[in-house]
């Protein structure tokens, strides 16, 4: 059965090109009827608001008492974080054109415990704080957790690769997050039709009801009532998001709302908004047209959004912390980039999102994400080149080379993770550290750093000199076992968080049948290549403690090392990408997901470097990894493009889930600066 | 032909227009006391490297290159001048950028040989960036330990094969950061039509810690780093010079 839209008001779609949109939940279809590409500069950029200047101001004041408080102002400790759970908080409603806390004020931050109720409590006590006993017992005893259910389930094996750090920051005992609710659906359709559509699709199953129709049937159920309370939740601001927004103003607000939902419910590695720019700017292009709102009140509404999306904040641990280096959400926001026929996807709206970090100065949050690509209108590419170099605060992924598998209504999660907005979801995986991997093949399954037996007892190495040969097929072995004890923790994982922790109001903002991609990752890539290309072009001799272990390593001789454009071992680094994910690949993954891999740690590479012997790279115990797909530091002596090019070599296809490289240049570097250099000296030296 | 080679940066962006693969060569008969690069001074302690090397090398980021080209400077590149005509000979032929950053002080326009190997060279550079130390011929001796007769000739030959110029010139504050020297070298430049560009460098320290591992002495080493206040105003004093000599020139009759 179809969804007869026609039945619902929607006066908020006058003035649109109608379209497939109009009888199916199909924002895609929406956007490409209606949207109006921007070719032309910055010029036409507002001002922020007074108004938007004292909000902002508190905003200050406050995040200053928070750091003064030694990074958090308040908890919430009584009432767990649900959509409905707080009545509405403000900074100043008088000021505030976008409104919407997670709880009643801001700077409180909500607790969230169906991850687990351990994780709750040490991050309330990490903090200072202590959870009310009454919710301790509740979660103990009553009701079962995310956390609680994977221990249930979890064998010896996956604890000790846990504890002895091969396999780290799993999310087995917080939010996995990772997933994008498609956040526009509630401003383009209104909560009435989406509740609609969601009940068509709960009668759509089989009439068999296997274990995936009844629990296909349940989450269904689950949205419905995810959706009803977050129309409630906006009510209770006083707005009404049950029909079509009529404008832009209440079109953000609406896909706030939904944004707002998901972080109210869910305390997740990351809680990336999507693709909203060019989405809302078809709603700005309308309001301009009809003298409905000016320039400068479009500026108002995105730079209070912002805000708000800047203040999202979330209890956590002092561990956690250090893994994520410091107190992030991963808001990340797609701008940009290309569409499928050829017309660029920039509009007036992406020029306003990075206007902020002039507005409201630079921020982490959200990670604004520039779709990079080649075809970009020039004008936009030099916007972005000047808001980088002022503020440091943008991040460039590669259109080119995601939108051939994507299409182009993709976003991206976290900081790499692309998926189609509403139609793709993922099973966030964290990383195996194929450092400490290489290390086991060494030595048999024993960890260099405690001395377990973590992996399986294959035979160590027992030369003198590490040979190439022995080595690789002594690592492939090792390899292929840590693949199967990962991909079993993440299904583990990911059948409990569907279970106990489901993310209703996201997974309401997505088609009845997504694709679930099965996101594992690595670490330790650069360590690992140049490793074996130690081993390989020079002499490693291996140092063996008393029990026989080899705990460092002395290399003779100079070898490749990656990061400098040198086939000899870009080509180690590049199959090492496809040869443990041909591996992953082999394992039966939850619910069909569809396994990726990412090479991304941009943050917890000195964690890893920490629980992470010597290698026979020469690098020393405790001496931190490169981040993501990054050469080791100091290892790439060719320059930038040398070593740019070498992370260019590993194969996107074997690394779906996105390969980052931290990129630090000063300002100078990328050029003269205009002031100084005179380039063009017939226009300095006009005589007329 | 091979050449000595110092190192290779693929991503220059200060050593011309757009980005630029740029080979520093080994070996400079100048002594210039803010020089930055004395590890390229020496001839021994390089890498040999093969025209074609080089230009393999490059092909291997040309996309990222598209809007550069290839620059060389070191040390002197036109101490090597025998491998740097076969380099841009090759280069050219490639359909790549070629930039020559320079001293000048190899130049002799009396001598025939090197005369014509200067001629042959000007056919394949397509941008030459003359970094003039000083001025004024003594205290250009002082700094750079050599006469600066060939450089300002070698100005001259430039502008008269037409080709297109750059001048650097590094602000050292005392030496060259001199309101009357920065005048005095506006009212040169100013005759010479073809300089396309002025770059100013304020003078920085950082080449310091290479003194030390060399063992050499830093002469400046209580000089103080020009500021990019000092730079904007130097620029301005030497284009406001350049604008005087052209007003002049105009006034005498030349089409300028």
């Amino acid at each position: 059965m179809l969804l007869k839209l026609d039945a619902f008001e929607s006066a908020g779609w006058d003035g649109f090109v109608p379209g497939k949109w109009q009888k199916e939940i199909e924002v895609r279809d929406f956007i490409q009827k209606n949207y109006t590409p921007y070719e032309g500069d910055d010029a036409f950029l507002a001002e922020p608001t007074q108004d938007t200047k004292d909000l902002w101001q508190m905003v200050l004041e406050l995040s200053k008492k928070e750091r003064e408080a030694g990074g958090v102002l308040d908890m919430d400790t009584k009432v767990v974080s649900t959509l409905t759970s707080h009545g509405p908080g403000y900074l100043d409603k008088s000021k505030e054109k976008i409104v919407g806390f997670q709880t009643d004020k801001p700077f409180k931050r909500g607790m969230n415990v169906y991850g687990g109720i351990r994780m709750a409590m040490k991050a309330c006590e990490d903090n200072g704080y202590t959870v009310d006993p009454e919710i301790v017992e509740f979660f103990t005893k009553h009701r079962k957790t995310h956390n609680a259910g994977v221990f249930d389930v979890y064998d010896d094996e996956i604890r000790r690769c846990r504890s002895n750090h091969i396999i780290t920051g799993l999310p087995d005992a917080y939010g996995r997050g990772r997933i994008i609710g498609d956040y526009r659906r509630v401003a383009l359709y209104g909560i009435d039709i989406l509740v609609a559509d969601k009940k068509i699709q709960k009668d759509s199953f089989g009439e068999v009801y296997t274990d995936d129709v009844i629990r296909g049937k349940e989450e269904i159920s689950e949205q419905i009532r995810a959706l009803g309370e977050l129309k409630q939740m906006a009510a209770s601001y006083g707005i009404d998001i049950s029909k079509p927004a009529t404008n832009v103003k209440e079109a953000i607000q609406a896909l706030y709302f939904g944004y707002l939902g998901a972080v109210k419910e869910q305390n997740g590695a990351a809680m990336s908004l999507g693709r909203t720019s060019t989405f809302l700017d078809i709603y700005a292009e309308r309001d301009l047209a009809n003298g409905t709102f000016t320039e400068s009140e479009i500026q108002e509404f995105i730079d209070h959004f912002i805000m708000k999306l800047r203040l999202v904040k979330f209890a956590r641990t002092t561990e956690y912390n250090q893994i994520f280096a410091g107190d992030p959400v991963w808001v990340t926001e797609s701008l940009g980039g290309m569409g499928v026929d050829g017309r660029t996807l920039v509009t007036k709206m992406s020029f306003r999102y990075l206007h902020t970090l002039d507005n409201l100065g630079t921020s982490p949050e959200p990670n604004l994400t520039v779709l990079w690509s080649k075809n970009l209108p020039m004008n936009f590419k030099q916007y972005c080149a000047k808001m980088s170099i002022k503020s440091s605060s943008i991040q460039y992924e590669n259109d080119d080379l995601m939108r051939p598998v994507h299409g182009d209504d993709y976003g991206i999660a976290c900081c790499v993770s692309s998926m189609r907005i509403g139609k793709d979801m993922q099973f966030f995986g964290a990383r195996a550290n194929l450092a400490k991997c290489l290390l086991y093949a060494i030595n048999g399954g024993v960890d260099e750093c405690t001395g377990v037996q973590v992996g399986p007892k294959f035979r160590p190495v027992t030369s003198e000199y590490l040979d190439f040969d022995d080595v690789m097929e002594k690592f492939d072995d090792m390899m292929e076992w840590l693949a199967k004890v990962y991909v079993s923790a993440l299904n583990i994982i990911h059948y409990m968080h569907d279970k106990y922790a489901y993310e209703r109001i996201q997974m309401a903002l997505h088609d009845r049948d997504v694709k679930r991609f099965f996101a594992t990752g690595l670490a330790g890539l650069s360590v690992v290549a140049d490793s074996l290309s130690a081993i390989k072009y020079a002499k490693v001799k291996c140092i063996r403690n008393e029990q026989g272990i080899v705990t460092s390593y002395e290399v003779e001789g100079d070898f490749p090392k990656y990061g400098n454009n040198d086939d000899r071992v870009d080509k180690l680094a590049a199959s090492l990408v496809s040869t443990f994910m041909h591996k992953l690949r082999k394992h039966h993954v939850y619910r069909n997901g569809f396994p990726t891999m990412s090479v991304l740690t941009i943050t917890s590479n000195v964690t890893y470097g920490k629980n992470t012997g010597d290698t026979p790279c020469g690098r020393k115990h405790g001496q931190p990894f490169a981040p993501g797909a990054n050469p080791m530091h100091g290892r790439d002596s060719h320059g930038a493009m040398a070593s740019l090019s070498s992370v260019a070599k590993l194969p996107y296809m074997d690394s779906q889930d996105g390969i980052s490289n931290t990129f630090s240049i000063i300002p100078g570097a990328l050029g003269k600066e205009d002031q100084v250099f005179a380039g063009d000296l017939d226009v300095d030296l006009k005589l007329d | 032909m091979e050449g000595m080679i110092h190192s290779i940066e693929t991503f220059g962006t200060v050593d011309g227009p757009g980005i630029r693969y740029v080979v520093f060569v080994k070996g400079c008969p100048m002594r210039c006391q803010y020089c930055h690069n004395p590890d390229t001074w020496e001839m021994a302690g390089g890498t040999k490297m093969t025209v074609e090397e080089i230009l393999d090398d490059y092909d291997r980021y040309r996309p990222f290159l598209k809007d550069g080209g290839l620059t060389v400077t070191g040390g002197e590149p036109l101490v090597q001048i025998d491998f740097l005509i076969e380099l841009f000979e090759q280069a050219k032929k490639r359909d790549i950028h070629t930039c020559l950053d320079t001293s000048g002080i190899m130049f002799r326009r009396d001598n025939p040989i090197i005369y014509e190997k200067y001629l042959r060279l000007m056919k394949v550079t397509d941008l030459i960036m003359l970094d003039i130390k000083h001025i004024d011929p003594e205290e250009h001796r002082k700094l750079t330990a050599q006469p600066c007769d060939h450089i300002f000739d070698f100005l001259k030959f430039l502008d008269e094969q037409e080709k297109t110029i750059w001048i650097r010139h590094v602000l050292v504050p005392g030496i060259t950061l001199v309101p009357e020297y920065l005048e005095r070298l506006g009212d040169f430049i100013g005759q010479f039509t073809h300089i396309k560009a002025l770059d100013v460098l304020p003078y920085h320290n950082m080449g310091k810690t290479k003194y030390e591992q060399l063992g050499i002495d830093y002469v400046l080493k209580d000089v103080p780093e020009a500021t990019k206040e000092q730079a904007i105003e130097a620029r301005n004093t030497i284009i406001a010079a350049m604008k005087k000599r052209r007003m002049k020139m105009r006034e005498e009759g030349q089409n300028v």
